[in-house]
């Protein structure tokens, strides 16, 4: 029996719903930091409870469908790769929540240093978030693709604030609570890259039936 | 057409066409039939299949104005198996087709599974006591029947007899197993038996299924053979096939996209 097309639309949608809902999340948190604004940071944990139950939506639709259409081809790979994908965004939304309790914890404390590569690397995640998305709702291959390669940014990115961190508490030996809680904001968006990759591969999937996960860039 | 592993044939199809009068049902089917696996034929009603399964033991030979061109190789004997040449009643004896719908003899258990040994000549009711016996073990029949063999294969439920079908087909020891949509009349426990039956066979037979159930195709075979309009579009590992076709067509087909 053939999934129908409104069945799809209704689960592209959702997922959209998911993931706009991560991004706010993830520029949420990282304002809250940077805004030391506390009430913000509350308000990304409490937004959770709402990315968690489009997961568990998300789901239970994928499996209903697997069990009563029996999809196959590209509709099973569509449905499988959207169950993949909440997985991951779900864990996107996990890391927003980390970043805003450290946001909290932070904000309680004199400011280390003015935010510059952590803000930076926030727009650099929302991005890929955003356009690996895009990319599965419209089965395009190349802004997967793209996606992938701007991991590396992120990457060096976060090596940049770690060493810097490292630098100021070799100085002061003081700072040393704050900049760990920083390094571990880095490392958060560091990881929510690593997902949106693991996203973008997924659809990368979807669109040709080959899986790409543990190869090269260059392999792929 | 991506043919992956070949590992060893059975049969092969090579250019084979085939017209019912004026009618082309198939056009130029080029297909390898590998041993001892399960090949499904797949496609919309009116592509072919059907037809194509049955030049395999030279069916369409009982109806006038039917022609084949091309060949069906039986391997290992490289003989084609389409030629005028080739004694139909011989490709038969070899190449067996079980049907949509059970069709027993009306006869008893146990002769409707004797028939094929005796048309073949033989005689020696012990000899034809073990075959009974080994084709209906064969057919997962052997405990529901041996006490009552002499009943009449009517008595038998539907999936029952289809499985006695399938024994009487195994009873000539074939080299291959043709199924036209074995499990259509039969409900989802005695359709399971049937596919792990099926499943069972190829250790011993080479088999080939037609099936509208793709789901079934899916579950029971290992190559598939999409067909549309008298074509193969396409050929492939069954895992291919159902979860990243190359052709869009297929796509389209096992989707429900389509026509």
């Amino acid at each position: 029996m053939p999934v129908r097309s409104a069945e799809l639309e209704h689960l592209k949608e959702t997922i959209l719903k998911m993931a706009m809902t991560v991004e706010a999340a993830i520029k949420d948190s990282v304002r809250s930091l940077v805004e030391r604004d506390s009430d913000l940071a509350r308000r990304v944990v409490e937004e959770d409870r709402k990315i968690n139950t489009l997961d568990v939506q998300v789901d239970e639709e994928c499996i209903r469908l697997l069990a009563l259409k029996q999809p196959m081809g590209k509709d099973l790979r569509f449905i499988t790769t959207a169950m993949k994908i909440t997985t991951d965004l779900e864990r996107i939304a996990d890391n927003a929540v980390n970043i805003a309790e450290r946001a909290l914890e932070l904000n309680e404390e004199p400011l280390l240093k003015p935010y510059i590569d952590i803000p930076r690397m926030s727009r650099i995640a929302q991005g890929m978030v955003r356009d690996t998305i895009d990319a599965f709702i419209n089965e395009d291959k190349q802004l997967s693709k793209d996606v992938i390669m701007r991991d590396d940014e992120i990457d060096e990115l976060n090596e940049t604030v770690l060493k810097e961190l490292m630098f100021i508490m070799t100085q002061d030996p003081t700072t040393v609570s704050r900049a760990v809680k920083i390094s571990y904001i880095s490392k958060y968006l560091e990881r929510i890259a690593d997902h949106a990759t693991n996203i973008a591969e997924t659809v990368i999937y979807m669109v040709d039936g080959k899986i790409i996960r543990h190869m090269l860039p260059e392999q792929i | 057409m991506n043919t992956t592993i070949l590992t060893e044939l059975k049969a092969e199809a090579k250019d084979l066409n085939f017209l019912y009068g004026q009618v082309h049902a198939l056009k130029d089917i080029n297909l390898p039939i590998e041993r001892r696996k399960v090949t499904a034929l797949i496609g919309p009603s009116g592509c072919g299949k059907t037809t194509f399964l049955r030049c395999f033991n030279r069916m369409h030979d009982l109806y006038p104005h039917n022609r084949y061109k091309g060949e069906i190789i039986l391997y290992p004997d490289n003989v084609n198996i389409i030629s005028p040449e080739i004694d139909p009643i011989e490709v038969r004896m070899q190449i067996s087709m079980v049907f949509q719908k059970p069709n027993p003899f009306p006869k008893t258990i146990y002769e409707n599974v004797a028939y094929g040994l005796r048309v073949r000549g033989t005689k020696k009711k012990q000899v034809i006591d073990e075959r009974v016996e080994k084709s209906l073990r064969g057919a997962a029949l052997w405990d529901e029947v041996k006490d009552r063999l002499h009943n009449l294969a009517f008595d038998l439920s539907g999936g029952q007899q289809q499985r006695l079908c399938i024994a009487r087909a195994l009873a000539t020891d074939p080299r291959i197993l043709l199924f036209d949509e074995p499990t259509s009349a039969l409900d989802p426990i005695a359709t399971s038996k049937i596919e792990e039956l099926i499943i069972e066979l190829k250790n011993e037979v080479t088999i080939i299924i037609v099936t509208h159930n793709m789901q079934q195709a899916a579950r029971i075979s290992d190559y598939t053979a999409f067909m549309y309009i008298g074509e193969i579009v396409e050929y492939d590992r069954t895992e291919k096939i159902f979860t990243a076709p190359s052709s869009k067509l297929t796509e389209d087909y096992i989707t429900g996209r389509f026509g």
